[in-house]
């Protein structure tokens, strides 16, 4: 796991966007009323890029991911993956998703949960295997094929669900808080490792989290939301080099983004 | 090998006395010999009390003298008593199926048997049913508005009243014998796997669906690769009840036909002869048989749920 950083391709070197909003809405009709989960958003998301979702709940962080993966419709505007309606992408299985819980089912081991896609889309056993054994190593599982999900801790068990989501070779990876649950320690560590991934396999990376740290540690773009309605209030390029060791959060240059997404999101606030 | 055999042996041996008595410590065994104790105790006092009566009136028309001790006595030796003392009925058991061969139409293992088989079909038939009629529902919208109504309706009519209806209208059509007794079985036993199986189904989290969605999987692999197995410890709950209730089920269907075997005819002649002992062994046959049938769907249980990797 330590792919040169010169391999990655540079985030400008994008043709057309993995993702395009365009004046993007959706509504909610609940008991109380519409909720305005996102209103307004326009962005594009380039090839190569890790973007991270950052806000207060009910920011529609979460809504907008799943809008791109077509488990939610928007009620207006426009929603293009790989230049696709996001029903098409789907279908095309365009994207791997990671949900905030690993999910996996308790009653398959960890090879048969991640080759659980693979079945589905109608890859062959051998392929399977292959596939199996590759992404596990990727995300150093290497050897707890025939654990059962319990058997395994909650860092291990979501790095399984993204080894899921690796196993189909998606290029684009959508990510909603998938490191929530864990504690900061195991949190730091898989955060590390997710870099190295991204460096590795050169993925398009959307991440839904609520840490600021998180997000300017991962990110090469940080888009601020805030709520009520739901919507984009700051988009913040990253200063900070590819090769990324933990300790560069103690850097001014590191100290001085995550200044500026507070801010953003403070600012954010008090629209209210 | 050789070498390690007489080492393992003993350590296994301790380790099997070890569990017994960890058993007893846990404290299981021994209360539920204290409530068996207790109820035999009760049972014998009630066997003297309402058997009393009768022999009371017996010993002065004989005009004997008589003791609390000759009471106590012949209350629990009476040949019709009213309610028997539980060694009489566990004397009737031995007679019935030790003594007399199992082919013999006294024998209480006879009997037991014609009633198991119709059990066992009405039981496979109506979890059958149920599981489709829980996949229709779940997966059909107008299924799910009209037809649990109706299941549930079904249930709400006693099936003593139904039992002969079905004998009767399945005999006209030239159905007789295992079917008719059968169905009634399956008319009970489909309710619970139906009710168990419809909250099965719906049991995944709203997660594993969307990953389903995620990868495109269609309504038959979701069907198969998620419903079905997070629906399995469902359908061995309700498979439990069911079981039970078909063998309800069977011995009310023995009572309208007036059939000649089966534990249900078996109590319908007790009664009509007013052999209490026969009564009561059918009963205790009945009971046990029901345990073991609820005994061997729960060893089902532990062995498919070991095989899905259930934490020990």
């Amino acid at each position: 796991m330590n792919a040169p950083a010169s391999k990655l391709q540079p985030a400008a070197a994008t043709t057309s966007p993995v993702v395009e909003a365009k004046a993007l809405s959706l509504t909610f009709e609940t008991a109380d009323g519409p909720v305005r989960a996102l209103s307004d958003v326009d962005l594009s998301v380039g090839r190569g890029e890790f973007v991270s979702f950052i806000g207060p709940s009910g920011c529609g962080k979460t809504t907008f991911l799943r809008v791109i993966a077509d488990l939610e419709q928007p009620t207006a505007g426009d929603i293009r993956v790989n230049g696709l309606t996001a029903e098409a992408a789907r279908r095309a299985r365009a994207y791997g998703y990671v949900f905030q819980a690993a999910g996996l089912f308790p009653w398959r081991t960890i090879e048969k949960n991640v080759a659980l896609p693979l079945e589905i889309m109608g890859y062959s056993a051998r392929e399977r295997r292959e596939r199996v054994a590759r992404t596990l190593d990727l995300v150093n599982l290497t050897g707890f094929e025939r654990k059962y999900p319990w058997q395994l801790s909650g860092g291990m068990q979501q790095r399984a669900s993204i080894a899921r989501a690796l196993a189909f070779d998606a290029d684009l990876l959508l990510m909603d808080e998938p490191f929530g649950a864990l504690d900061e320690i195991v949190r730091d560590h898989l955060n590390e490792q997710l870099l190295e991934l991204w460096a590795r396999t050169n993925k398009t990376i959307c991440f839904v989290t609520h840490s600021i740290p998180e997000a300017v540690y991962l990110s090469t773009r940080i888009v601020v939301m805030s709520p009520r309605p739901g919507r984009v209030t700051d988009v913040i390029e990253s200063t900070l080099p590819k090769e990324r060791p933990l300790d560069i959060r103690e850097t001014p240059e590191f100290l001085e983004i995550a200044h500026r997404v507070r801010e953003g999101l403070r600012a954010g606030m008090s629209d209210e | 090998m050789t070498a390690s055999t007489p080492i393992a042996a003993p350590g296994s041996a301790s380790a099997a006395t070890g569990t017994v008595f960890r058993r007893l410590a846990d404290g299981k065994a021994l209360p539920i010999a204290i409530v068996v104790a207790a109820i035999v105790l009760i049972w014998y006092g009630f066997t003297v009390y309402l058997n009393a009566p009768w022999q009371i009136g017996l010993y002065q028309r004989a005009d004997t003298e008589w003791t609390a001790a000759d009471l106590v006595r012949d209350t629990m030796a009476q040949e019709r008593p009213v309610l028997p003392a539980p060694h009489q009925v566990l004397a009737e058991m031995w007679k019935t199926t030790v003594e007399v061969r199992p082919t013999s139409n006294r024998s209480l293992l006879n009997h037991a048997w014609i009633t198991l088989s119709s059990t066992l079909l009405g039981f496979a038939i109506g979890t059958t049913l149920g599981v489709l009629l829980a996949v229709g529902i779940v997966h059909n919208r107008a299924m799910d508005k009209s037809v649990m109504p109706w299941v549930i309706a079904s249930q709400t009519i006693p099936i003593l009243a139904v039992a002969p209806m079905i004998i009767v209208v399945l005999n006209a059509i030239g159905l007789s014998g295992l079917l008719p007794k059968a169905l009634i079985s399956t008319y009970l036993s489909f309710f619970p796997v139906v009710v168990g199986m419809v909250k099965g189904f719906r049991s995944p989290e709203a997660i594993q669906l969307d990953l389903m969605r995620t990868y495109n999987s269609s309504r038959t692999q979701t069907f198969f690769k998620l419903r079905w197995p997070s629906a399995l410890p469902f359908l061995f709950t309700s498979m439990k009840v069911a079981v039970a209730i078909s063998l309800v089920g069977a011995i009310v269907g023995e009572l309208p036909t007036g059939a000649v075997a089966g534990l249900g005819a078996r109590l319908l002649a007790g009664s009509y002869y007013g052999q209490t002992i026969q009564i009561w062994a059918a009963l205790f046959m009945a009971a046990a048989l029901a345990a073991s049938l609820v005994a061997l769907v729960g060893l089902g249980q532990r062995l498919v749920m070991a095989r899905m990797g259930a934490r020990p």
